[in-house]
């Protein structure tokens, strides 16, 4: 992180959150300003990137997400990002960005019906996001996952446009990188773990990088994750 | 005038659906083996207040759309609760 100003990242906490702390910590970690955002305001409290976490607002009830799409705060949201804001979606988070249209496709149960709880690896597809614009295509990253709903599904019209616009972020792979079923923990179409939006400010992930940015707990894949978040964000707000 | 309403939601013909998938592999073992096609999908019922039918029935059809399904993969049937004999 250059001297100077520190990006200020703002976590949304809704009710039934549970990654919101671990996502502050980890942008304090990395050395960005990690402020708290609450799904009731209407403010976001002029931070230079949003953060949805991980957990089950509203109890996933009705569907994971469809019911905190419509809290205050997301209209907030929304603005930030139509803006070119960077909006990060977590587990939870990036089921709330698919309800609410601002990725395409839906995450619906695991294949298998069981909750997952493990450490994947997940390749880089592309550098065209906040979580990645400082990594390269190919690069593999260790990182866990934990959810019972995280299989991407999407109209086949919208996969091919995921496929032909390069919107796939990250794969689920092998250590060494192949894309194949064993190595799927939930069943994704096309190995889908993280995708963006056409214009590459929003992204949304099943993995969880925020609890890997500490060694003294296990692999470390986030931490290149959230570093190209503050660089990518600081490289913005500081052209703005 | 109050208008009483069942929504049924289910994920789109083409879509795996898990559940009705692991409900069809256990029939089996029970001794039901003639059983295929299984789909699991959500039942909502709800009372609209409305000036009139036409009204309830518009309403419901846009929440149906917006909040009780998610279009990208499900889709809804409204039926009139008394067609169903609530």
């Amino acid at each position: 992180m250059s001297e100077g100003r520190r990006p200020k990242i703002g976590v949304v906490t809704f009710p039934g959150s549970l990654d919101d702390r671990d996502a502050l910590r980890a942008v304090r970690l990395m050395g960005g300003e990690g402020v708290g955002l609450w799904h009731a305001d209407r403010d976001l409290r002029g931070v230079d990137a949003v953060i949805l976490p991980g957990g089950f607002s509203y109890g996933d009830y009705l569907r994971c997400g469809a019911i905190a799409r419509f809290a205050p705060i997301m209209d907030e949201v929304r603005g930030f990002a139509e803006a070119g804001g960077a909006v990060v979606g977590i587990c939870n988070g990036f089921q709330i960005l698919c309800e609410a249209g601002l990725l395409p496709g839906a995450l619906i149960r695991n294949r298998q019906l069981r909750f997952v709880c493990r450490w994947v690896d997940v390749r880089v597809e592309t550098s065209v996001s906040p979580l990645s614009a400082d990594l390269v295509a190919g690069e593999i990253l260790r990182v866990p996952v934990k959810h019972g709903e995280g299989q991407f599904v999407a109209s086949a019209g919208d996969l091919d446009r995921i496929e032909r616009d390069g919107l796939v972020v990250f794969r689920y792979c092998s250590p060494e990188g192949a894309i194949d079923e064993p190595h799927n923990p939930n069943g994704a179409s096309n190995a889908v773990a993280g995708l963006r939006n056409e214009a590459g400010n929003v992204v949304g992930l099943m993995p969880h990088p925020e609890h890997a940015v500490d060694p003294d707990v296990g692999a470390t894949g986030g931490q290149p994750m959230f570093a190209s978040l503050l660089s990518s964000t600081l490289a913005r707000v500081s052209t703005a | 005038m109050n208008v009483r309403f069942e929504v049924l939601v289910q994920l789109k013909q083409g879509l795996l659906d898990p559940q009705g998938k692991a409900i069809e592999g256990s029939l089996p073992a029970m001794g039901w083996t003639n059983v295929s096609g299984v789909r699991v999908g959500r039942q909502v019922e709800l009372t609209i207040e409305a000036e009139s039918e036409e009204a309830a029935q518009a309403q419901v059809e846009e929440m149906a759309a917006r909040l009780l399904s998610n279009p990208v993969i499900e889709e809804f049937q409204v039926l009139r609760a008394e067609q169903v004999g609530r």
